[in-house]
């Protein structure tokens, strides 16, 4: 009754603000955006929910942030390469593992482009992958969780950012090196790189059941840098295609030496051919070493394993394998349009973009009317590959995303501007500017066939004056267009966490109604899960002592330990009773040398405590959890090394 | 009147009656459902999650099983087979004896929930962790209503019928109107 007063009560407003609509229309062409209504179509009332999720990178934060669009709210931030002691990410002992690598334990990484898997060509809502640019990894995220669940090292590889886009089915996720090295690694003078470093294109097959990842196939390439890539679509499906800049192969001083060539290239490459190449045998098998870490959602804990081989395809000997459009002025963006037809290339030292032509493409290689060849991959002509050219659009062109309907939307960073053109015709409708120095922009559904074109989300690297001061360190951020209309509207800017480098959006009514509640207790198979209160005890084994803890509102069973020794090595292993949405428990005991653990309701997760000083030391509930969260604590009494005090544990003893 | 007898066995397939507890932090209410059998969870995990905020005033856990679940479908069970024995083999006035008996039950299952939910609601936990007390100083009790709805301190709870109970209702009502119906057969062939 409440509910349908509520939606009568809401339909009376929204018919008074059409209204209002109506009589300010004449007057809204004269006043701009602060006239208008972008206020009442960013507003999602208090109760309400947005219409798309946003997950937006951290950049160097090494995080995934999940926003609310149009609201620009923000709900989470996933934790993925970085050490979050807010929840206990890579603290715990249950997650260290995420963070294992073939460089040791690395807690840190450059998180750069979020990609939503597909099926049959949309986006599906299963997982969003990540790359990690620094220490090359690519991280999944199960949007069930809304947690990191598989993180896979590649190795071959440096500055992993032509990376982690996914093919139509979610067939592979596809990671590209940005630096070339030498592979296999090797001591050798750097300014021997010409012709010694190599390139890789790393294809990991993603399981369509549970999503498991593997690093299917690894192409090499010419020592180029492998900026940035996007997948063929419809009849371009079974392609990828990766910009290039330094065909140079310059070593140093970079930023002149390569830029000198006029073009350099967009990769094509035929990862269908790839997999009969390995059908037949042509794959290499060559050692490596790289990390492949898993959580499992029932454990609760992760695995990391180290796999030690690598199957190879070499582009310069397989034949038909990847083509070169030679593409002018150090492409950045490699952006397909929504058909598949078009492969925008953005030259980011020019003021043009350019506009390949799958069809024209086949034609040119069905013709095989090359312009010679880079280490035996042939060069397409660039008259015969070109589809057309946006004239002059703006100054440093970046990215590039569709929104269905026909039109382009590309970032300009140096004239700090979104411009809207027309695929087909390649005329200029619309332009917008950015404040300031706008990176990436996305299109919820984006990269996809059918993007859902009500708004585009430009991520901006510089924001100066916009916002409060913050000292010398400020804000990055996000600023919301509205692209339903012929013109875009500047709706919203916010501040986002870390460099919000590029997000993957999607309509929020496909990914909500996967969301968990709880882990189920009797689910949980965690080593040291307790799943009654029955079960609490305390285990010494020699000096590490093990500690089987529940908690549910509001108290730690058992909450009074005593027996422990300075030099033992405490083992909290902590399982949230709770079967209750939205009840989580945290726990953290003084001195501990690591974060708290946020808890959730049916999960188990483990901190270890080294007591260094006799005493009786407190432990307590760090999240509000009921009324009696501040009698939520407990006492830990530690003894001299040499005492003999028995193992004891007890709760509501007097 | 067989009808009548058959539908009371859906006491087996629905709930006999619910109570729900709304409260802010419970967008989702809280519920659970009464069958002749067995206390249900309306949404997972519900019964627990009542326990555990009612442990906050020293009420007792709601229990696994009560003796009334042994009893219940035993009676509903001999109850169903005489109905059913009675339609085919006696007369109309054997239809208004089966009616009564099952009125009689009835009250007598209306009283024992009663008694239940009184106790319940009462017999608290003398280290409870929140007291509370009425206006003239007793100390505040937590029973559910009966039947219909009432605030108990943040929680609103509601008690009401369910389909289960509908059909014995229903069932109870087709004996009656049998009877009715037997005994003006019965004058009209006078």
């Amino acid at each position: 009754m409440k509910k349908q007063l509520n939606f009568v009560l809401s339909l009376l407003v929204l018919v008074g603000l059409m209204s209002c609509n109506n009589s300010e229309s004449s007057s809204k062409q004269r006043k701009g955006a602060l006239g208008s209504n972008a206020a009442e179509k960013v507003y999602v009332a208090p109760g309400e929910y947005d219409e798309y999720y946003a997950f937006i990178s951290g950049g160097f934060s090494g995080q995934l942030s999940v926003y609310g669009l149009p609201s620009g709210r923000l709900f989470k931030v996933i934790p993925v390469f970085s050490q979050d002691a807010e929840k206990a990410w890579g603290y715990n002992e249950e997650t260290k593992p995420m963070l294992n690598t073939s460089h040791g334990f690395v807690p840190w990484d450059d998180s750069h482009h979020p990609d939503i898997s597909q099926t049959n060509g949309v986006v599906d809502g299963r997982w969003v992958f990540i790359n990690g640019n620094n220490t090359p990894r690519i991280a999944k995220i199960d949007l069930t969780t809304f947690e990191t669940t598989e993180i896979i090292e590649i190795p071959n590889s440096a500055g992993n950012h032509s990376s982690s886009f996914v093919t139509e089915n979610t067939e592979y996720v596809v990671a590209g090196t940005r630096f070339s090295v030498p592979i296999p690694q090797r001591d050798m003078p750097i300014k021997d790189y010409k012709g010694n470093f190599k390139g890789s294109l790393s294809f990991i097959s993603v399981d369509p059941e549970d999503g498991g990842m593997d690093l299917s196939f690894q192409i090499m390439m010419p020592g180029f840098d492998y900026d940035l890539a996007h997948p063929g679509r419809g009849e371009s499906h079974g392609w990828f295609f990766f910009s290039t800049y330094n065909s140079e192969e310059a070593s140093t001083l970079m930023e002149v030496n390569a830029s000198q060539n006029d073009k350099d290239f967009i990769a094509a490459v035929n990862w269908k051919k790839a997999e009969e190449y390995i059908k037949e045998g042509k794959g290499k098998k060559m050692p490596a070493n790289y990390a492949h870490n898993v959580y499992d959602e029932e454990t609760h804990t992760a695995t990391s394993t180290m796999k030690k081989e690598v199957l190879v395809l070499d582009a310069s000997e397989l034949p038909g394998l990847v083509y070169l459009l030679p593409t002018p002025k150090s492409p950045h963006g490699c952006d397909v349009d929504p058909s598949g037809e078009y492969i925008v290339g953005n030259g980011k030292l020019s003021a043009n973009l350019t506009i390949h032509s799958f069809t024209k493409m086949l034609a040119a290689i069905e013709a095989e009317n090359f312009d010679g060849d880079a280490y035996g991959i042939p060069i397409l002509k660039f008259e015969d590959v070109l589809a057309g050219v946006v004239e002059q659009a703006g100054l440093g062109p970046l990215h590039t995303e569709f929104d269905g309907q026909g039109n382009g939307y590309t970032t300009f960073f140096i004239s700090s501007e979104v411009v809207k053109w027309k695929l087909g015709t390649w005329e200029v409708v619309d332009r917008q500017p950015c404040y300031y120095s706008v990176g990436h922009l996305m299109i919820p559904g984006g990269n996809s066939r059918e993007p859902f074109g009500d708004y585009v989300l430009a991520m901006n690297k510089i924001t100066k004056d916009r916002y409060l001061p913050t000292g010398p360190e400020v804000t990055q951020s996000a600023q919301l267009y509205d692209i339903s209309g012929d013109k875009m509207e500047l709706l919203l800017d916010f501040p986002t966490v870390g460099e919000p480098h590029y997000a993957a959006g999607i309509r929020a009514d496909i990914v909500m109604k996967n969301s968990k509640k709880i882990f189920k207790l009797e689910e949980n198979k965690h080593k040291y899960a307790i799943t009654t209160e029955a079960e609490a005890r305390v285990e010494r084994n020699g000096k590490e002592v093990h500690v089987y803890m529940s908690m549910i509102r509001s108290h730690f069973n058992p909450d009074n330990i005593e027996g422990i020794k300075v030099g033992d090595k405490v083992y909290f292993h902590v399982t949230n009773l709770e079967q209750d949405y939205d009840v989580p428990h945290g726990i953290s005991m003084i001195g501990a040398n690591t974060s708290e653990l946020l808890i959730m309701p049916g999960q188990t997760e483990t901190f270890v405590w080294e007591p260094k000083q006799v005493g009786v030391w407190p432990f307590y509930c760090t999240d509000f959890c009921s009324a009696l969260h501040q009698e939520m604590q407990g006492y830990v009494r530690v003894s001299p090394a040499s005492s003999n005090i028995e193992l004891s544990w007890s709760l509501g003893e007097d | 009147m067989s009808l009548g007898a058959l539908l009371i066995l859906g006491l087996f397939v629905f709930p006999l009656w619910n109570i729900t507890l709304e409260a802010p932090q419970y967008p989702i209410p809280l519920g659970m459902d009464i069958y002749i059998n067995d206390f249900a969870d309306t949404h997972p995990h519900d019964i627990k999650n009542i326990n555990l905020m009612n442990h906050y005033v020293g009420m007792k856990y709601i229990p696994e099983s009560i003796p009334e679940f042994k009893i219940f479908p035993v009676v509903i069970i001999v109850m169903s087979i005489l109905g059913l024995l009675i339609g085919i083999k006696a007369g109309y006035k054997w239809f208004l004896v089966w009616f009564s008996i099952m009125a009689i039950l009835a009250a007598a299952g209306i009283y024992d929930f009663y008694l239940w939910e009184h106790d319940y609601g009462h017999n608290l936990d003398p280290k409870a962790i929140m007291k509370f007390t009425n206006p003239d100083g007793s100390i505040m009790g937590f029973q559910p209503p009966l039947f219909g709805t009432k605030d108990i301190l943040n929680f609103t709870a509601h008690s009401y019928p369910q389909l289960g109970a509908y059909l014995m209702a229903g069932g109870m009502g087709l004996s009656l109107l049998a009877f009715f119906i037997g005994r003006k057969e019965k004058r009209a062939s006078n």
